[in-house]
């Protein structure tokens, strides 16, 4: 499979962007566990936040796979920078480019483009993740022409930022004739009173990532900050979580590839009985085997998002990506950080890093399970 | 102002670089290619003055077909548009061949300003700038780490190992730029979007009204008489500090000549 000329010239300029202005400063900013702030502006300087939106709302007028070729190069020099790239497009911005309405797209998307300001959306909550809709329990009432919103959300990336300026809150807004929830997404401006964000979580790994836990306690926003129509929430998630699995592949592929590249360095440089240790089975037959990962998870990102953007449907194929391509991450941090040894543990090496970031990437946006549960039900097995 | 930024493709510096054993010139198909760094300092510089006083940036490079890489790069950056000169008469020019060439072919586009890089990763000579603006018989203005135009007058500092000077001419001029005189942009995607569009005048020789006897490895007057590869570097003196490590430091800086 070969890029075309301008995938390959963007995959270029992100690649020298991340070897030159994040590797050398990402590793402090991890330590004190501090947003990138200055990698963010320079990030919206270059147009990452608006890749896959046209021009007319200020974004690149490229598509999700540009987006996808971004976060890979980004995550194969950190984690943290990607995902912030990735919430704040896919789930920020996308959806109100999606399903929102001309005053919407125009009020919100020229900023979250540029990254002036970043976007979040909050649907998983304390007590529900992977079970949503039966899940859910933070709810909206339309009291005249407000939405009241109360209940929780946890986990959400990008939600506490001094740039974050909405966030789209998943909320049960009534019943359905079958007596399930009706969902519905409703826009939360940054500040709006009854809206509280609370401390960063301290995480495992993704430590420059903003996450916190969000509180609605009478909330109450205009009736026109509904984003789409009422009770489609769930379809418009779900079509946001399946691009989403994609583009997480995709920075699962950058970590995979970050660990090889490691190596690769590493192996020539290192000695341990009389050669460098690049010269032993042992060690080559771990990196081929990172390899071969990287590259197979590779093809399957890049073979989902092709059909995705010819139209095609894709959710067996972006399940098949992001399970494939967060167990290479996983299973690439565990040979690296082994084949680094010692300073395989140690916070100031690269893969140190990788080690802690790679987890997530079996739990988030669908854990490996659900991965397997929708590979299955595509498979014809839903019904048995 | 019309502007012209000469950019020059170099094999990259971070790869291992090499001269080819049959004629001894550069083995560009032994490394990857990419823009001069100096000379992306040199189009970042022709864009802002674009970008205050109006006009137009041209990119000129000199090189085989893969300099268009080259080209595509710096007009994703923002410039307008690019001359492409090239030809294999050209193959193996000095320094003097190449500014006699990049002379002629200015002088058919025209120029207000022609900026470019202090010097090249590979070459390294340094003197483009000089021998171009001497060819062109018009102001040189080198080293700088600052541009300012006002109307038809242009200021640098040029960068000394004391400090700077103060240098003013009026356009046409020529200046090279050093490194740190700003931070070059990263191509944005829309800007590579736009690169694929913008146009790329490619010219040979005979379009250029250059003299072939003036160009290429014959017409040169520097020749690569041998080369070797560099040795590797010897291990370095370590000094253990048993309480007079700052003698032995000074000692040493002393024996260098340093101190």
């Amino acid at each position: 499979m070969k890029l075309t000329e301008e995938y390959e010239d963007l995959r270029k300029t992100v690649e020298a962007f991340a070897r030159d202005a994040v590797a050398p400063v990402i590793g402090e900013l991890y330590e004190r566990e501090e947003f990138p702030y200055d990698i963010v502006r320079q990030m919206g300087r270059m147009g990452l936040f608006g890749l896959p939106i046209p021009e007319e709302y200020g974004g690149m007028g490229g598509d999700y796979f540009a987006l996808c070729l971004a976060l890979e190069e980004l995550a194969r020099v950190d984690s943290s920078v990607s995902i912030t790239v990735e919430a704040a497009v896919s789930l920020g911005a996308m959806p109100i480019y999606r399903f929102g309405t001309a005053e919407q797209r125009a009020q919100w998307l020229p900023k979250l483009t540029t990254g002036e300001m970043l976007g979040a959306f909050g649907l998983t909550e304390p007590g529900g993740g992977s079970d949503v809709p039966g899940g859910m329990r933070t709810t909206a009432v339309l009291d005249g022409n407000e939405w009241v919103i109360n209940g929780s959300k946890a986990f959400i990336t990008n939600s506490g930022t001094d740039i974050t300026g909405v966030v789209g809150v998943a909320a049960i807004t009534g019943r359905r004739a079958d007596g399930r929830p009706e969902i519905s997404t409703i826009l939360v401006p940054a500040g709006t009173p009854g809206f509280t964000v609370a401390k960063k979580y301290s995480k495992v790994g993704w430590n420059c990532s903003d996450t916190r836990e969000l509180a609605f306690t009478d909330c109450r926003v205009p009736a026109e900050n509904l984003l789409g129509e009422r009770g489609r929430g769930y379809a418009q998630f779900l079509q946001t979580l399946d691009e989403g699995r994609i583009a997480i592949a995709a920075l699962s592929v950058g970590l995979a590839q970050g660990c090889v590249d490691e190596c690769l360095r590493y192996v020539r440089e290192r000695q341990a009985f009389g050669h460098p240790i690049g010269h032993y089975q042992a060690i080559q037959f771990k990196i081929a085997d990172m390899e071969v990962r990287t590259h197979t998870a590779r093809l399957a990102y890049y073979h989902a998002a092709e059909k995705m953007l010819a139209g095609e449907p894709f959710k067996k194929e972006a399940a098949i990506a992001k399970l494939v391509s967060s167990d290479a991450a996983m299973d690439n941090a565990r040979d690296a950080t082994q084949v680094f040894g010692g300073y395989g543990f140690m916070n100031e090496y690269p893969v140190g890093r990788f080690y802690r970031d790679a987890k997530i990437l079996e739990i988030g946006e669908g854990t490996s399970e659900v991965q397997r549960m929708l590979i299955a039900r595509q498979l014809g097995l839903g019904d048995l | 102002m019309n502007i012209v930024v000469c950019v020059k493709q170099v094999p990259d510096t971070a790869t291992e670089r090499k001269l080819r054993s049959d004629d001894k010139t550069l083995d560009r198909d032994a490394a990857d290619g990419v823009v001069n760094e100096l000379d992306e300092y040199a189009v970042e510089e022709a864009l802002r003055l674009k970008e205050a006083h109006g006009g137009e940036v041209t990119v000129l490079t000199m090189g085989p077909d893969k300099a268009s890489e080259t080209i595509r790069k710096a007009l994703a950056m923002g410039a307008d548009k690019a001359v492409h000169l090239v030809d294999d008469a050209l193959h193996g020019s000095d320094a003097l061949g190449t500014s006699y060439a990049l002379a002629q072919t200015l002088k058919k586009i025209g120029f207000d300003l022609v900026v470019l890089g202090s010097e090249s990763t590979d070459a390294r000579t340094g003197v483009l700038a000089a021998m171009l603006a001497e060819r062109l018989g018009v102001p040189q203005l080198t080293f700088a780490n600052k541009v300012e135009v006002n109307g038809t007058s242009i200021a640098i500092q040029r960068v000394t190992d004391y400090g700077y000077d103060k240098v003013e001419a009026v356009l046409p001029a020529v200046v090279s730029v050093v490194e740190k005189i700003n931070e070059p942009r990263y191509p944005s995607f829309k800007g590579i979007m736009a690169a694929k569009k913008k146009p790329v005048e490619k010219l040979g020789v005979a379009d250029a009204e250059i003299d072939v006897a003036q160009v290429g490895l014959a017409g040169s007057w520097s020749e690569v008489a041998d080369f070797a590869a560099a040795p590797p570097r010897a291990a370095g003196t370590v000094v253990k500090d048993e309480g007079d490590g700052g003698v032995k430091a000074a000692d040493f800086l002393a024996s260098k000549k340093f101190v």
